[in-house]
């Protein structure tokens, strides 16, 4: 189906090229230099100039409309809504500013296109309308970089004030695991140099470390509502990064060193799931879902919404599939999740019989050992 | 004058040379010294990259719109790489890394300033040749030879290097960690040295021989804006490609005599390596060093291109030819130190990310001033709208709709959440990719009766290819934005794990349709190119009746340019439309006033 139709595009796109080019040819009257533009050529492209305008608004307008329902829902984490409006207030700015210089470029453009005798004027400097361009953009960036900076700053800045859950998140290929620091909330020491996967301790935790043995290993991140978490991230082989776009966070993961990103969960999962955006957006999924079910083709179950973590710097072939599930719940349920998982001390030196620690795997998350 | 009698000795020089000996086809076509000829190899070159980097750009945008069908062109030209039709993921990668090297390099790098250098140098400022004929000889052979080492790495047994265009380590140096890091991550980095190599020989002559070899009255604020571009460049690229060699030269280290300079604590397939102490970040902070300027390397050229042919084209001068030059400057000098903001999220200190932001969001003050600039410039012209005029056009538009988005890039809050989305794709490819392409077709339109003896391209054909082209563009683009804002990640080989992504499957198809529309019409272009080469229309000496130097040549190329004197330069490059204070043309019934005429009595020069 898809094939036809494209061919059935190429075909359209070439008569229309044969056409364009027969009516310009028409359009011309033999001059001396026929392919230098001519009044009747520079009439037709200054039309088509302003037409482009017009489509130029056109493709924004329609994007706009058929696209704003794609965009990320409201941000998921205390920060999140500072970045949020940032990015609305630069966007009205761009937006102003891209409505406007396009007009201008195309209508003078179509306006003074050439004529035979027509005198152009020689205007080669006016110093006032250059301060005045000059000043405008500075005045306007210099808002931008105080708010951005500010805000920044504020979101850069990883301490431990407010009692953060402290979360490492491990990357490898392909595959997250993230790391809690248990009772006490502590991260034991860690490096790869101690990986034993015989004794599956998979993420290199110091055994001798007293701080280790309550650290409990999951394959699916839990978070408590509005408590700060402090992510420490770290990569086993190659460059990751941990994107979590919900919550407006990033960080690389780069090995041989740890990096930090915190932030503060404000929606559970529940709650999201009720968010009017995200109840279209599933909808929306699930009918195309449906769709594919009925064809018999793949990735056709029903979805339900969920937060995500994905790898977001090119790290190999299974790059693409890169993932790990993140739930937002309240204390209570974190709580009881938590008690429920086993700690590193359980799960390092595994008894007869239980060859895979006990945390919840998913698929294509163990390839890489 | 010592600008002067240099000049002068030179030109003596050139003609006993031009006189004496006779051009055999290898010293003439092959291993010429003539700039002509070289922008020329260039120019074809580049092209040529530009049609394989396209093509692998197509294949990709298919697999996009299409994830995991098989098709019959993958089959063809992937052959191993895509069983029973369907393309494999690493080869993915390595056809989007394949395809940014060579987009990047070697057609906007070599095959833009490679070839506008070239040709316009030595011509717009009345110079019988570049400073060392010889010299431009190598880097153009250099360049060639990369691009043959570049293209012999995609028929590497393990497949071509697949780490992105940035290559960053620890991926690309590891080949357990990914199958182009083995030999086709060698042939990458080989190719890459003999490139800067190129890059810089060719550097360096453009500036020795745009200080030098300006004729008489030729003085640095009469310089056509194309040649300020050109130069300003060729500062940027000795100043920054050197830096990329060392990233190169460290990353060959680490890869193959044991090195840690951007290694340390990786286990990987079972086992911990060695390495210790480097780190991945040091290997970015020297890649953008390079990586950044290496944008406006790109981009200064066409802007040079343009602002020479809108000028020509709208027959009124370059509007503020002063704030053009010093903007020109202020991009250059802040080009150099706003590389960090490629690297607000690699774990670097976050007090660094602030000064980036700083620094970037600075460089968007002068780059205002150049798209008010060229808008002004049109103002109550007298637009001849040529296809070159048309690309000139669509460059600025394209330009202030790509850089606008830079404001959120270049913040570093901003990109948090947007920094390695489909955004970033958007954006880069509207503001240097379709730009700096656009400035290449202007360039191509406008000097082609230049290049090839007088020569015209058909203008219908040229029309045709610039509208396909120019919503073609948008198209794919535009929307691009919004599958970034949704949080899709570039470099996916496919989207299908993730359901919050389903939706997008129509937007990718969209894109790909528009993708493959443009790619098709520049079949248009590339059959109006070699045609002309042979069957153009002749148009002349001075066919856009421009005012600068190369127009006083005469079609017939010459080694040494002109036949007689080199010509004395009385006035700047864009007297269009100029009038006494009666309100008639300087020359009467000629709205131009070459270069090569004196000031007539009683007219002003300005004070530019």
């Amino acid at each position: 189906m898809t094939t036809i139709l494209i061919l059935a595009v190429l075909i359209l796109v070439a008569i229309a090229i044969w056409q364009m080019t027969k009516i310009f040819e028409l359009s011309q009257l033999k001059t001396e230099n026929a392919q230098v533009a001519n009044d009747s050529d520079n009439k037709t492209q200054g039309y088509l100039l302003f037409a482009f305008l017009i489509f130029i608004y056109g493709i924004t307008i329609f994007s706009f409309w058929k696209y704003s329902k794609v965009l990320l829902p409201d941000a998921a984490s205390e920060h999140g809504s500072e970045y949020d409006s940032l990015m609305v207030v630069s966007m009205v700015i761009i937006f102003i500013t891209q409505t406007l210089t396009q007009a201008l470029l195309h209508y003078f453009g179509y306006k003074y296109r050439g004529e035979k005798g027509k005198k152009a004027l020689f205007y080669a400097d006016n110093d006032r309308l250059e301060f005045i361009w000059t000043i405008i953009p500075v005045i306007v960036l210099a808002g931008l970089i105080l708010w951005g900076l500010y805000t920044w700053t504020n979101i850069m800045d990883v301490n431990d004030d407010d009692d953060p859950l402290i979360v490492e998140l491990y990357g490898q290929q392909f595959g997250w695991t993230a790391r809690y620091g248990g009772e006490d909330n502590v991260l034991g020491q860690a490096n790869v140099r101690m990986i034993d996967i015989n004794n599956a301790n998979v993420l290199g935790l110091d055994e001798s470390d007293t701080y280790a043995a309550d650290d409990i290993i999951v394959k699916e991140l839990h978070l408590p509502v509005g408590r700060k978490v402090n992510f420490k991230i770290r990569s086993q082989d190659v460059l990751h990064s941990a994107y979590m776009p919900h919550f407006r966070a990033q960080m690389n993961a780069v090995p041989g060193m740890i990096t930090e990103f915190s932030y503060t969960p404000i929606t559970t999962t529940e709650e999201m799931r009720q968010n009017p955006d995200v109840v279209d957006k599933v909808k929306r999924t699930n009918e195309i879902r449906a769709e594919r079910a009925a064809n018999g083709e793949d990735n056709s179950d029903p979805w339900e919404f969920d937060y995500i973590l994905l790898c977001n710097k090119i790290c190999g072939k299974s790059h693409y599939n890169m993932q790990m599930r993140i739930i937002v719940e309240s204390q209570e349920e974190y709580d009881a999740w938590i008690a429920g998982q086993k700690t590193f001390a359980e799960t390092v030196t595994p008894s007869e019989g239980e060859a895979q620690p006990a945390f919840n795997t998913t698929e294509g998350a163990s390839a890489g050992l | 004058m010592s600008v002067t009698a240099h000049a002068h000795v030179d030109e003596h020089a050139h003609d006993d040379h031009a006189h004496h000996h006779k051009q055999t086809f290898i010293t003439k076509y092959i291993f010429s010294q003539d700039h002509k000829m070289i922008s020329k190899q260039y120019l074809i070159t580049g092209l040529i990259m530009g049609f394989v980097g396209i093509a692998m750009s197509l294949l990709f945008r298919i697999q996009l719109a299409w994830p995991g069908e098989s098709n019959i062109l993958f089959e063809t030209f992937l052959g191993k790489w895509a069983p029973e039709g369907v393309m494999d993921a690493d080869v993915y990668l390595a056809l989007v890394t394949i395809h940014g090297t060579i987009m990047v390099f070697f057609v906007l790098t070599a095959g833009l300033s490679g070839t506008f250098s070239n040709l316009l140098i030595p011509l717009q400022i009345g110079a019988r040749d570049m400073a060392s004929g010889f010299l431009n000889m190598i880097s153009y052979w250099l360049f060639f030879i990369s691009s043959v080492v570049m293209i012999s790495s995609l028929f590497v047994e393990a497949g071509p290097a697949a780490a992105g265009w940035t290559v960053y380590p620890p991926l690309s140096a590891l080949p357990m960690a990914q199958s182009g890091s083995g030999m086709g991550m060698t042939l990458w980095l080989v190719s890459m040295a003999i490139f800067i190599a190129s890059s810089l020989m060719g550097s360096l002559n453009y500036i020795v021989t745009v200080i030098n070899l300006r004729t008489k009255g030729m003085s640095m604020t009469r310089l056509p804006l194309s040649i300020w571009a050109f130069f300003v460049t060729a500062i940027i690229g000795v100043v920054s490609f050197p830096v990329l060699l060392s990233a190169a030269l460290l990353l060959i280290m680490d890869r193959s005599f044991g090195t840690s300079f951007f290694l340390s604590d990786i286990f990987i397939q079972g086992e911990v390596l060695h390495y210790q102490g480097g780190s991945p970040v040091l290997y970015e902070h020297l890649f953008w060093f390079l990586g950044h300027p290496e944008v406006y390397i790109v981009i200064l050229p066409a802007m040079g291109i343009v602002s020479e042919v809108l000028a020509v084209n709208a027959r009124k001068p370059i509007f503020g030819y002063r704030a053009m030059v010093a903007s020109i400057l202020a991009i250059a000098f802040l080009s150099t130190i706003v590389w960090g903001h490629h690297m607000f999220i690699s774990g670097m200190n976050p007090f660094l990310g602030s000064v980036f932001t700083f620094t970037t969001l600075l460089i968007a003050i002068p780059s205002a001033v150049k798209a008010f600039n060229w808008i002004t410039t049109l103002w109550k012209g007298n637009l001849q709208l040529n296809p070159a005029m048309l690309f000139s056009i669509g460059f600025v538009s394209t330009f202030i709709t790509g850089g606008l988005t830079g404001i959120i890039l270049g913040d570093s809050t901003l990109d948090i959440n947007v920094h390695d989305t489909y955004f970033v794709v958007a954006h880069f490819h509207l503001v240097m990719g379709i730009s700096a392409l656009y400035g290449l077709f202007a360039g191509v339109y406008h000097w082609f009766p230049k290049m090839f003896e007088g020569k015209m391209l058909n203008k219908n054909l040229g029309y045709v290819h610039f509208w396909v082209t120019a919503v073609c563009a948008y198209g794919v683009f535009f929307p691009m934005h919004f599958v970034g804002m949704a949080g899709v990640p570039r470099r996916y080989y496919q989207n299908t794990a993730f359901p919050m992504f389903d939706e997008l499957t129509d937007v990718q198809v969209l894109m790909t349709v528009f993708a493959l529309t443009a790619g098709l019409v520049q079949l248009v272009f590339v059959y109006n190119f070699v045609h002309s080469i042979f069957y153009g229309k002749q148009g002349g000496k001075n066919p856009w009746k421009a005012t600068t130097l190369e127009w006083t040549t005469e079609t017939k190329h010459i080694h040494g340019n002109w036949e007689g004197d080199i010509p004395e330069v009385h006035r700047w490059a864009y007297d269009y439309s100029k009038v006494d204070e009666n309100g008639e043309y300087i020359i009467a019934g000629q709205d131009y006033v070459p270069q090569t005429v004196p000031l007539q009595e009683e007219e002003e020069e300005l004070n530019h």
